[in-house]
């Protein structure tokens, strides 16, 4: 039921195989049950990181997988297809394991990436605050200079497994000038208040952060000050649009499995449901959306290995239109299992509810819309 | 070192709509890049001239204008002399 893309490699393929059999046995039964309790077991963060898993972007020098960026994007993909809860998770440690290794120095690099590879530190990825989302630009938290410290004040809410995470990337400015920081999870004057009950990707233990007269040492600044947004974040944010654009296709995925599976099995008016020739167009329109979501994906993963500088607009492209087409996705595969989709025992009110979030997460649809139309707009600049 | 300056000009030309920059013009203060410019402007430099920026190299004065910019890569093409 899967559509595979010709040019992925053998390699890539049997990599796919293997994470797709990770999520069946150690993620998407359990989902469920994570969800309800919302919660992630510290375990599966282990079976994560023993399988290689959270160190995806870290060089093998450091302890990592060195995945390629389409065999991350295909572990984003099979993780997606059993829970989101579990891939914002893995999206918000690749962001992390992505600026530590991009913009870190040796000694930073030595000293974190290790541990994130392992999974026994887990990073979080602190921008958005009450009063800045997408206009990050925004953001209050400010990051004062006294001698050998930086002093941390304001707040982050959103962030994503900030419940348990052990090291957070922080952002925050000095006097306009953006920085990033990397804030242990203990330090004196940081407090960690839980966010529960969200409409979607529950399990994945949002909170809020609070800096209050934060003391971290310089050696915590990542990259340099005045290009904390501009290079780290943004840098950082494009892996987390990737993440989540590939999650989406798993999400899709999903939806279009269960889809067909009920469409199949249940009759009505004498005739099994994938006989009824709406039900077909709302399959047709599924099934379409998840390959041309995932070749999407997979441009923006050849792209960006490529280092090409479209890159930029494909990821960007790639994330609007797969988390849009699984949100589509979710709605229908809720509209066609009917009061049996709005069960909360079955897992299609969970996606539905999961599938919103992929459009807020890394930039809203609109910023999305506005986005692209500003970088096509710059590359036929010159054009007549 | 013409053919870097060519290839950075070019690059730039496609964001800046309707204005010549000048080769000492700063680049920031124009107020015509946006957000994604600057990682724009990195993968361009980096895909083009084969060379990585590095944390160190995060400072305004190698990106400022089309004249810190050749500088910047000229400097970071250079190969070191073994002694």
């Amino acid at each position: 039921m899967r559509v595979g893309v010709e040019s992925l490699s053998d390699r890539h393929a049997k990599a796919m195989e293997s994470f797709l059999e990770f999520t069946a046995s150690r993620i998407a039964p359990y989902a469920g049950d994570w969800d309800n309790a919302r919660r992630l077991p510290r375990d599966v963060i282990s079976a994560l990181g023993e399988a290689g898993h959270l160190g995806a972007l870290v060089p093998a020098e450091y302890g990592g997988s060195g995945m390629d960026l389409i065999e991350f994007g295909l572990l984003n993909e099979a993780i997606g297809t059993g829970c989101s809860s579990v891939r914002s998770v893995v999206t918000v440690h690749s962001m992390v394991c992505r600026a530590v290794q991009r913009w870190g120095s040796r000694e930073q690099r030595e000293r974190w990436l290790p541990r994130l590879a392992s999974g026994e530190w887990v990073g979080a990825f602190a921008l958005s605050e009450p009063g800045a989302g997408n206009d990050a630009a925004r953001i209050g938290t400010t990051a004062r200079r006294d001698g050998e410290h930086y002093v941390l004040d304001g707040t982050k809410k959103w962030i994503t497994y900030a419940q348990a995470a052990d090291v957070f990337l922080v952002f925050g400015h000095d006097e306009g000038r953006f920085a990033a920081f990397l804030v242990e999870r203990d330090t004196p004057g940081l407090t960690v208040v839980p966010i529960d009950d969200v409409l979607g990707t529950r399990a994945s233990m949002l909170a809020e952060l609070r800096f209050t007269g934060c003391r971290v040492p310089r050696t915590a600044l990542l990259g340099r000050v005045g290009f904390g947004l501009s290079a780290v974040a943004t840098d950082a944010l494009e892996i987390g649009r990737y993440s989540v654009a590939w999650g989406s296709v798993g999400l899709a995925q999903a939806c279009l499995e269960a889809s067909v599976r009920y469409a199949g099995e249940r009759r009505q008016f004498g005739a099994p449901l994938i006989k009824h020739q709406l039900i077909q167009r709302l399959i047709t329109d599924m099934a379409t959306s998840v390959s041309a979501a995932r070749l999407l994906c997979v441009q923006a993963g050849e792209l960006k290995s490529a280092d090409h500088p479209d890159a930029v607009t494909a990821v960007w492209m790639a994330k609007y239109f797969a988390s849009t087409a699984a949100s589509r996705a979710a709605s229908d595969a809720v509209q066609i299992q009917g009061a049996n989709g709005c069960d909360p025992a079955g897992s299609a009110q969970r996606l539905f509810r999961d599938a919103k979030i992929a459009e807020i997460i890394e930039g809203s649809t609109q910023i999305q819309q506005t986005t692209i139309a500003s970088l096509v707009s710059q590359a036929g600049a010159g054009e007549d | 070192m013409t053919d870097v300056k060519a290839k950075i000009t070019e690059f730039l030309a496609g964001h800046f709509k309707n204005h010549d920059l000048a080769d000492d013009e700063d680049i920031f203060a124009s107020g015509y890049v946006n957000s994604l410019f600057v990682m724009q402007l990195v993968l361009m430099i980096e895909r083009e001239f084969a060379i990585t920026v590095e944390d160190e190299d995060l400072d305004f004065a190698n990106f400022r204008s089309v004249n810190a910019l050749v500088d910047f890569v000229s400097r970071k093409r250079a190969v070191p002399v073994a002694s």
